[in-house]
This record gives structure tokens, C-alpha cells and sequence, in this order.
């Protein structure tokens, strides 16, 4: 049976692992073709080496990178509580991320709560 | 010369060594083809006279980070700055040669690009973590600034808390609409210009003096 093998990873499994683990999870999937939804996001140094890997790991007529989305950052809530957590410095969470590989997966549509996605098995 | 006076120069001389203000690094990041090195080349030009890097309308023409040093800007409300400029490779998640081939290069030419694209971004990433004092995100104005990089990248800058100015490029161009970029990342400075013509790089080159000095 053809088709495109989806894995989504839990948060809880998200927090049991470290920041190479994870990523190694993501690109291990995404390199052999599947789509890897997060139900919660990567931090920012997270992503930034996500970023860093990946380009280490793309080859000519191999992998070629990843296609990634996520919703926009909730807001902030108004009033004291989200006064307080701005001067906190707290930062909103990062949502559901969807990541695949870049030669298989189009972003169609993103709103703040949709994501389009188109995918093609290989 | 007393001994006194000597002795209050050597004072001097030590205390300027171990205060002296270290130059701030300033990376200029964006994806590609947002007119990074077309503003490096211009900060150069305007503040010592020289150049930085060709640019080309091929995507990737930067493939390693350029660094210039020691380089002095002024404001219009007089104040200064000493910066080194950083210009890095344009920040994706993807690259793939066969697009330079659409470009006219040949197989290997484009191979050996994406190649080095490729080092160069992840070298980026890696100094942005390491080695960046403060950013200039580099947009370019006619495109939806909302793509997933753009919000990864400003989420590593915010997490790093390093001082930020957006600068909304090519508003020269019919389709420029620096206010969607206002609008995309409200919480930062955001300052519309035209590296290619030049205008209104006098008001970055004064946001620069109150952010990174």
C-alpha cells in the first residue's frame, strides 16, 4: 500500500526527551518520508538547531530539507495577569507543529487556527 | 613629567584596558534574497568606504558569513556607535540545487553552491547563538512576512534577548507594504527603507545608534 506515514508525537513524549533527542526523532522521520506533527512545539534555542542540523544533513539528490508550520504564538491575555506575565518576561508557548520533508509537503493555508497542508508520497 | 602624572596616565592606560567597551557585534539576518548584502554593502560604504560582498539576484549569492570590523556610525541626533558587521547567509530549511539550475548554473556549479549555502546557514545559526550581540532581521517588504522562518527567527532573537531592529527592505518596489511587516512583529522597532536606493537609511542608521550603543 502506498501512502505517507503521519507520526504524532505527544507532549509528554516531547518533554521526556532531550533537545538532540528530539531532534533526531524529527529529522530520523522526516527523512524517510513521513510528516512529524508536534503537539507542542519546539523552544526557540530548539528550533534554531533544528535549523542548524538540518542543513548539515541535506544532500544532492537526497534530503533537501524540512517544511515546517505552526500556529501563531497565543497572545498574551489582557489585563493584570497578562501585564504580569509580559513584565515576567514570560513568553507564550509555542502550539501543534507540523514538519515534513521539503520536497513532499506545500504549505496551503495558515491561520491562527488552521493549517493547510498538502503532501505527495514519494 | 611628575610622578605623579605617570603615574595617573598608567592608571588611565589599565583601566581602559579592562573597561573598554567591547564592539558590539551586529548580525544582518533574513532569508534569502531580503537585500542583506546590498545593506551591509552600504553601511560599509557610508561609514569606511569600502564593500562587502557582491550581491545577484540568485538566491544564496552569501555563502559565508563576512564580517567588517570597526566600523563607527552616527546618528542624526549626533549619536555614535562601533559596531562589526556581520552579513550572513540568507536563513531557510531548505535548500535544493536543482533550483539554482533554474537559474542557468550548471549541475555541479549548483551542487557546489547548495553545498556551501547549506555550511553557511547552519555557520549562521550557530554565531547567532554564540557570537551575535544584536540583529537586523532583513525583510523584504513585497513578501508575506509572516512565513514560518521569519517567526522561528525572531523567536530565537526574542530568546536570546538580543536587541532586535526589523528592517522592512525594498519599499523602492510597487508591491512594498512595510506596514504588514508593522503589523507582523509590533513588539520591535520597525524601520522601511531601500537598501538599493538608499532611502531613509538615515533613520536605521539612528535606530542603530539608540539600540546597539
Amino acid at each position: 500500500m502506498q501512502g505517507v506515514q503521519i507520526d504524532l508525537i505527544s507532549e509528554e513524549r516531547l518533554a521526556s526527551l532531550t533537545t538532540p533527542e528530539k531532534i533526531r526523532l524529527i529529522l530520523d522521520g522526516v527523512k524517510q518520508g513521513n510528516i512529524v506533527v508536534l503537539e507542542k512545539g519546539l523552544a526557540p534555542e530548539e528550533a534554531s538547531k533544528l535549523i542548524e542540523v538540518t542543513m548539515m544533513e541535506i544532500s544532492p539528490d537526497g534530503f533537501s530539507g524540512i517544511e515546517m508550520e505552526t500556529y501563531p504564538a497565543k497572545e498574551a491575555g489582557a489585563g493584570l495577569a497578562g501585564f504580569l506575565s509580559r513584565i515576567a518576561g514570560k513568553r507564550p508557548g509555542s502550539r501543534l507543529t507540523v514538519i515534513g520533508p521539503a520536497n513532499q509537503i506545500r504549505m496551503i493555508k495558515k491561520e491562527k487556527d488552521l493549517i493547510s497542508a498538502w503532501v505527495s508520497s514519494r | 613629567m611628575s610622578f605623579l602624572i605617570k603615574t595617573r596616565k598608567r592608571i588611565s592606560r589599565f583601566l581602559k584596558v579592562f573597561f573598554r567597551k567591547r564592539r558590539a557585534r551586529i548580525g544582518i539576518y533574513g532569508p534569502p534574497n531580503a537585500g542583506k548584502t546590498t545593506l551591509a554593502n552600504r553601511i560599509v560604504r557610508d561609514w569606511t568606504g569600502d564593500a562587502m560582498g557582491p550581491v545577484s539576484e540568485i538566491p544564496h549569492e552569501t555563502r559565508r558569513a563576512r564580517r567588517k570590523e570597526n566600523i563607527t556610525i552616527t546618528g542624526l541626533n549626533g549619536n555614535s556607535v562601533d559596531i562589526d558587521i556581520v552579513d550572513t547567509p540568507g536563513v531557510t530549511t531548505k535548500i535544493d540545487y536543482r533550483e539554482f539550475m533554474e537559474y542557468g548554473l550548471e549541475h555541479d556549479e549548483a551542487v557546489k553552491r547548495a553545498r556551501e549555502a547549506t555550511e553557511g546557514v547552519a555557520e549562521a545559526m550557530h554565531w547567532l547563538r554564540e557570537d551575535i550581540d544584536g540583529v537586523i532581521y532583513m525583510l523584504d517588504s513585497t513578501l508575506d512576512p509572516f512565513l514560518q522562518v521569519n517567526i522561528m527567527m525572531v523567536g530565537i532573537i526574542e530568546s536570546r534577548k538580543l536587541p532586535v531592529i526589523i528592517v522592512a527592505n525594498k519599499i523602492d518596489l510597487p508591491d512594498a507594504s512595510p506596514g504588514r511587516i508593522k503589523s507582523a512583529f509590533p513588539q520591535h522597532p520597525v524601520v522601511p527603507i531601500s537598501s538599493l536606493e538608499g532611502s531613509n537609511v538615515e533613520q536605521l542608521y539612528e535606530q542603530m545608534t539608540e539600540l546597539f550603543g
